[in-house]
C-alpha cells in the first residue's frame, strides 16, 4: 500500500497505528487476534463515539481481556477518542495508555481490565442497570477463549441466560488458546444456558457485522475464530 | 429489640421502593426478607444465586449505568471469598456501591470457621476509599444505611446480631465520647461497647464509641486524649485499627492494647457468647485485658 491509499481513520491505516506502540513496522493486523472484532464493533456496530462517551444511552463495550491493547487503542485512536500522539510512549509513568487499560486515565474506556474474569460479570451489571432504566442501549463485551477458563464467568453466562438479558453480547476472541481448548466447544456452552449462539470467521468483516448486530429476545454470543496463537 | 439484619433488610426494601436509582443485589442469604420488594421491583432487585463473585460485579456494573447498589451476603462471601471483584469492579473501576455483609465473626458461632468472617474489615482496609461501618445496635443498621445510600461513595456495613443495651445518633467519622477519664482511653467499636463499659466500671478511663471505624477519627483520640495509654476493642481482626492508632498519635508517645478477634482458628463450635469469651471479649475478658494493661502502663510510667 502506498502513502496516496493510506486514509486517516481507516482499516487500512490501524496498522501504522500499531507500529508507533509496537516499533515494529512489519508487524501484521493478522497478527493481533481482537483487532478485525474491534474495528467491526466500533466501524460497524456499536452507537458509541467520542461525541456521545458520556451519554447514559450510549453503546457500551467492555473490553475484558485486556491483555494486549494495542489493537484497542490503535482502534480508538483511529475511531477519535484518542490523539495519536499518546501512542508512542504508552505503558510510561506519565501515558494514560497502560499495558491494561483504565477507564479513569482515558475518555471512551468503559472498564479498567487486565484480570481474567471480570468483564462479562460487569457487563451482566450493566445489561441489567439499562435494562432497569429503560434504556435500549447494549452491552458488548469480549473475552478471549483462554479466559474463559475462569469460573467467574460461567456464574455470569448462567445468571444471563436465566434472565435473557437480550441486551448483553459476548464476543469470543477464539485463538485456541485455552491450555485445554477442544475445538468448537465455546458456543454449545453459551447455548446450553440459553444463549444465542454463532459461531464466525473472526477475520471476515461482514460475518462479524451481520452476527453482532443481530438481535434476540435472549443473550448473544458471537465466537470469532482466529488463527491459532502457537501454531 | 429489633434484630439487626431484619432492620437492614426492612430499610434496604424501603430505599428501593423510596427512590429509583436503588438496586439491591443479594446472593440467595437473606431471600426470606427479600421475596415482597423483589416481586414488585423485579428489575432492581435481583438474586444472583449462590454466585458470589458475580454478585459483586453485578453491583459494580449496576454502578457503572448510574445506579447505587446494595449488595448483600454474608461476609464470608462477600469480602472473604469475592475480595477481588471488590477490588477491581468498585475501587479499581472507580464506582460506588453499599455493600453490607452480614454475620460477622460470631453469629454463625457453631457453623465453624467457613461462616466466621473476622477478615472482612482488615481486608477492605488495604483497599482506598472505603467507609466501614459496625453499627453496635439496630437503629444504627437503619441510619448507617440510609446515610451511606445517599451518598455516592463506597461503604461496607457490617451488621451482626450482637447489640449493645442503648443506640447512639450515627455521625460518620467522629467518635462518640460516652465518658471522660484520665487513666487511659478505651476506644469501642460497634456492638463491643456494652461489653466495654461493664468492664471498666469503676475504671478512671475515657470511653470513646465507633460505629463508623473508617474513616478513623484522630482527632476525637488526641483530642480526649488524657494519659496517652489506648485500648481498642474491635470485634474483627485484633489490631485492624492500630496503625490508625499510630498515626493519630504520631508525636505523641503512647503505649496501644489490640483486643479484637484472635488468629489462630479456634476450631470450635458453640454459642456466640461462648466464641467472644473465648476471644477475651466479654466483660470479664475485657476487664483482665485492660486493668493488667493499665496497672503495667502505670507502672512501667
Amino acid at each position: 500500500m502506498t502513502r496516496q491509499e493510506l486514509r486517516p481513520g481507516s482499516y487500512d491505516d490501524l496498522q501504522r497505528l500499531m507500529s508507533l506502540m509496537t516499533g515494529d513496522e512489519k508487524h501484521s493486523n493478522a497478527a493481533t487476534s481482537t483487532l478485525d472484532v474491534l474495528w467491526v464493533l466500533y466501524d460497524r456496530v456499536l452507537n458509541v463515539s467520542p461525541d456521545n462517551v458520556d451519554d447514559p444511552a450510549r453503546d457500551r463495550f467492555y473490553l475484558s481481556k485486556g491483555h494486549g491493547p494495542m489493537a484497542y487503542y490503535a482502534v480508538l485512536a483511529a475511531k477519535g477518542f484518542i490523539g495519536e500522539a499518546l501512542l508512542r510512549d504508552w505503558g510510561s509513568f506519565d501515558s494514560p495508555l497502560g499495558y491494561h487499560p483504565d477507564r479513569n486515565l482515558l475518555s471512551g474506556v468503559e472498564i479498567s481490565s487486565g484480570s481474567l474474569g471480570h468483564g462479562l460479570p460487569l457487563a451482566v451489571g450493566s445489561a441489567l442497570g439499562l435494562r432497569a432504566q429503560g434504556l435500549d442501549a447494549r452491552v458488548v463485551v469480549l473475552v478471549g477463549d483462554a479466559e474463559l477458563d475462569e469460573g467467574s464467568n460461567h456464574e455470569a453466562v448462567e445468571l444471563a441466560g436465566a434472565l435473557a438479558l437480550s441486551n448483553l453480547t459476548v464476543v469470543v476472541v477464539d485463538n485456541h488458546s485455552a491450555t485445554y481448548n477442544r475445538p468448537g466447544q465455546i458456543a454449545p456452552r453459551f447455548a446450553h444456558e440459553g444463549w444465542h449462539a454463532v459461531t464466525v470467521d473472526g477475520r471476515d468483516h461482514a460475518a462479524l457485522e451481520a452476527a453482532l448486530t443481530k438481535r434476540t429476545d435472549r443473550p448473544s454470543v458471537v465466537v470469532a475464530e482466529v488463527e491459532e496463537k502457537y501454531s | 429489640m429489633r434484630d439487626p439484619r431484619a432492620t437492614f433488610a426492612s430499610t434496604a426494601a424501603q430505599l428501593v421502593e423510596e427512590d429509583l436509582s436503588v438496586a439491591l443485589v443479594y446472593a440467595e442469604i437473606s431471600g426470606q426478607y427479600f421475596g415482597e420488594v423483589e416481586r414488585r421491583h423485579p428489575d432492581r432487585v435481583v438474586n444472583v444465586g449462590i454466585r458470589e463473585q458475580l454478585l459483586v460485579n453485578v453491583g459494580a456494573g449496576l454502578a457503572l449505568t448510574g445506579l447505587r447498589p446494595i449488595v448483600h451476603t454474608f461476609g464470608s462471601f462477600l469480602v472473604e471469598r469475592a475480595f477481588e471483584q471488590i477490588k477491581l469492579g468498585f475501587g479499581h473501576q472507580d464506582v460506588g456501591g453499599v455493600l453490607v455483609g452480614s454475620a460477622g465473626s460470631f453469629d454463625i458461632s457453631a457453623g465453624g470457621r467457613t461462616h466466621q468472617a473476622s477478615g472482612d474489615v482488615p481486608l477492605l482496609d488495604t483497599l482506598p476509599g472505603w467507609r466501614i461501618h459496625v453499627p453496635g445496635h439496630a437503629d444504627e443498621v437503619e441510619q448507617l444505611l440510609r446515610t451511606a445510600v445517599a451518598g455516592d461513595g463506597r461503604d461496607y456495613i457490617r451488621v451482626v446480631s450482637q447489640q449493645n443495651g442503648e443506640a447512639f445518633p450515627v455521625t460518620p467519622g467522629r467518635f462518640h465520647v460516652v465518658r471522660r477519664g484520665t487513666r487511659g482511653t478505651v476506644v469501642a467499636v460497634g456492638p463491643t461497647l456494652s461489653a466495654v463499659l461493664i468492664a471498666v466500671a469503676g475504671l478512671d478511663v475515657t470511653v470513646l464509641y465507633a460505629s463508623t471505624i473508617r474513616p478513623f477519627d484522630g482527632h476525637t483520640l488526641r483530642e480526649t486524649l488524657d494519659r496517652p495509654d489506648v485500648v481498642v476493642v474491635e470485634p474483627y481482626h485484633a489490631g485492624t485499627s492500630a496503625r490508625q492508632v499510630g498515626d493519630a498519635l504520631a508525636d505523641v508517645p503512647h503505649r496501644l492494647l489490640s483486643l479484637g478477634v484472635r488468629n489462630p482458628e479456634l476450631r470450635r463450635y458453640g454459642s456466640p457468647e461462648e466464641h467472644i469469651a473465648a476471644h477475651g471479649l466479654d466483660a470479664a475478658g475485657l476487664r483482665a485485658s485492660i486493668t493488667r494493661f493499665l496497672d503495667r502502663a502505670e507502672r512501667a510510667a
